[in-house]
């Protein structure tokens, strides 16, 4: 008997990992509760600093390894310095980065390797919401569009079903998809 | 208080599950009694639309020492013939029915089980759980002044009074309801989140031909990815009609039904929808070319090829890239909410330790876990992908018989 060995997919994704705390958090729930954290420091102008050092979940209190800030400012079309990204840019990094982790991940758990993933994340946006130009223009975007290009040893049909199945299992494509309580006070 | 009648097996359901139970309790000679609530098939006359066919061809229609024997085998049968079917079925070997009587509860109790009806107190070794995977429907707690209608009490479109109706689920009681009240001139929009896309037919056969011979529908819930996620997939887009058509989100636009997201939030003003409506179509649309592909190399390698036509994919769902994300009920005169939200069944008289903590009865393949000779049979990928369907009720009842046969000889050697 001959035996045919090909090299394990890597995608650099532990999903045995994953795979088994679904199982460990299934049985303990309050342990999945998570609380994710940022702050937000004014620097001038309508530019500010975002940190994002540690979070709650599995029971503790967790730290990065190491600190993580993101610049925010708005364009120079919008008489702003533009000493860093736009929010609603930030918001559109966040669901393409969130969507490429879970096609790594699928892709890792249906043994497809990945050679390139890129996505291209646009979001239309009538200005006139938050000018406060036309109060029949919602103040986020009317539609968000994602382009993924994906090289992988797979079947365009399993690639899209990768795309698809990375957009039902992630948090950033639900939090715009779906509407979520906010809650803002003052401290 | 009456002293408890012994007996060694109480079955609760005279559906087709507790009846092919009793088939083979019969069989075996095994003294029983099956508890049924209302009438024998009761949810089959008392639970269904009007206009409901069962989504399987009569030449599926088959209990064990029973199948369908009438001369419309490509037929679906409808909701007063299954009844008559099961009622046939329980007469064909004497089940030991006793009707109007509704299981109050079954408690841990001597070497087994009390089970209490209005009128008995029956001590029994095993009971087998045989009520139903629909017994209520799954609601959300809303108060608004709409008329809200959930599959169970849905009857005909003369019902909804409104012009404007929202019905709330893409699974096959959804898509048949929005088409039966399009059809009566209502104007339906139709909220659709996780669905299953099916064509009726493949390849000129219909589509539980290919499920049944294909080996699908005998896939095992112990040898199944994830049995968690198997048991709660939908129903799928089907309906048996004589012309056996197809009933999928594009049959359903080109008749005027209006398509939307998800329904995510509701009140008495504004039905909100979730921006997920195209990644949901596309799901469907992949998983259903998936599952043709699984015929195609079943067709080729059993050699079946000849006898089929050749393949072909159905065109992808039409999905308007901008659907509403929210409706103003009065502006839209949308007056009523049907709920084809899915089921859940009852099990609020069992008490017993059994339950997760969702209220989820603890099984395992039907064998519940925690109260020994305690049985379900009839729910979703029981043990089979065909558990919940009538032809899948045999092999279910087969295994759980074999147990509790064995777990009844464990006993009395015990006891002995």
């Amino acid at each position: 008997m001959t035996t045919t060995q090909t090299p394990p997919v890597d995608n650099g994704v532990n999903v045995g990992a994953l795979l088994d705390a679904r199982v460990a958090l299934s049985g303990n729930p309050e342990l999945a509760r998570f609380t994710w954290k940022a702050t937000t420091e004014w620097i001038n102008g309508t530019h500010s600093l975002g940190t994002v050092e540690g979070f709650r979940g599995l029971g503790g209190e967790h730290k990065h390894r190491s600190t993580f800030t993101f610049e925010a400012d708005h364009p120079e079309v919008f008489a702003a310095e533009d000493l860093g990204a736009t929010p609603v840019e930030i918001v559109l990094a966040g669901l393409g980065a969130c969507l490429t982790a879970g096609v790594a991940s699928v892709a890792q758990n249906r043994g497809i390797q990945l050679r390139s993933v890129k996505a291209t994340i646009e979001g239309d946006h009538d200005i006139l919401g938050i000018l406060g130009a036309d109060p029949d223009v919602r103040n986020g975007f009317n539609q968000v569009r994602v382009t993924f290009e994906i090289d992988a040893d797979a079947s365009r049909a399993d690639i899209e079903a990768l795309v698809a199945q990375s957009q039902k299992r992630s948090a950033v494509f639900d939090a715009l998809t779906n509407p979520t309580q906010v809650v803002v006070t003052v401290a | 208080m009456l002293p408890a009648s012994r007996i060694p097996v109480v079955v609760i359901g005279a559906g087709h599950a507790g009846l092919a139970a009793s088939w083979f309790l019969t069989r075996e000679g095994v003294e029983h009694v099956v508890f049924e609530r209302g009438e024998v098939a009761n949810s089959w006359l008392t639970e269904r639309w009007e206009s409901m066919r069962l989504l399987t061809p009569n030449w599926q229609t088959r209990l064990p020492g029973m199948a369908y024997d009438g001369d419309d085998r490509d037929g679906y049968a409808t909701a007063v013939e299954v009844a008559g079917f099961v009622k046939r079925y329980a007469e064909s070997f004497g089940a030991p029915v006793i009707t109007g009587s509704p299981v109050e509860s079954v408690t841990a109790a001597g070497d087994g089980y009390e089970v209490v009806t209005p009128r008995h107190r029956w001590q029994a070794r095993v009971v087998v759980i045989a009520t139903g995977a629909c017994n209520q429907p799954k609601l959300p707690d809303l108060r608004a002044p709409l008329q809200q209608i959930s599959t169970i009490h849905y009857r005909a479109p003369e019902q909804v009074e409104a012009e404007g109706v929202l019905v709330v689920g893409a699974s096959a009681s959804g898509v048949q309801i929005a088409e039966e009240l399009a059809s009566a001139g209502r104007r339906v929009t139709l909220a659709v989140g996780n669905h299953v896309r099916m064509p009726r037919t493949y390849r000129g056969r219909d589509v539980q031909w290919w499920m049944e011979r294909s080996g699908l529908l005998d896939d095992r819930y112990d040898e199944v990815d994830d049995i968690v996620r198997a048991r709660r997939v939908p129903s799928p887009q089907l309906i048996g009609t004589p012309e056996r058509r197809s009933i999928g989100l594009n049959e359903l636009a080109s008749i005027g039904v209006r398509i939307v997201g998800r329904l995510v939030g509701l009140d008495e003003r504004r039905a909100v929808f979730s921006g997920s409506l195209a990644n949901m179509c596309q799901l469907a649309d992949l998983k259903q070319n998936r599952m043709l592909d699984t015929f195609d190399a079943w067709a080729r390698d059993a050699g079946v090829d000849g006898e089929v036509d050749d393949p072909h994919r159905p065109e992808p769902t039409r999905v308007d890239p901008n659907p509403p994300l929210g409706l103003d009920l009065e502006k839209e005169g949308i007056g009523a909410v049907v709920w084809a939200t899915g089921y859940r069944s009852d099990h609020s008289w069992l008490h017993l330790p059994v339950f997760d903590r969702k209220g989820e009865l603890i099984h395992d393949g039907g064998i519940v876990t925690g109260a020994p000779g305690v049985y379900r049979l009839g729910l979703t990928f029981l043990r089979r992908r065909k558990s919940s369907f009538i032809c899948g009720i045999e092999d279910d009842a087969a295994d759980i018989t074999a147990h509790l046969l064995s777990y009844l000889q464990a006993v009395a050697r015990k006891g002995a």
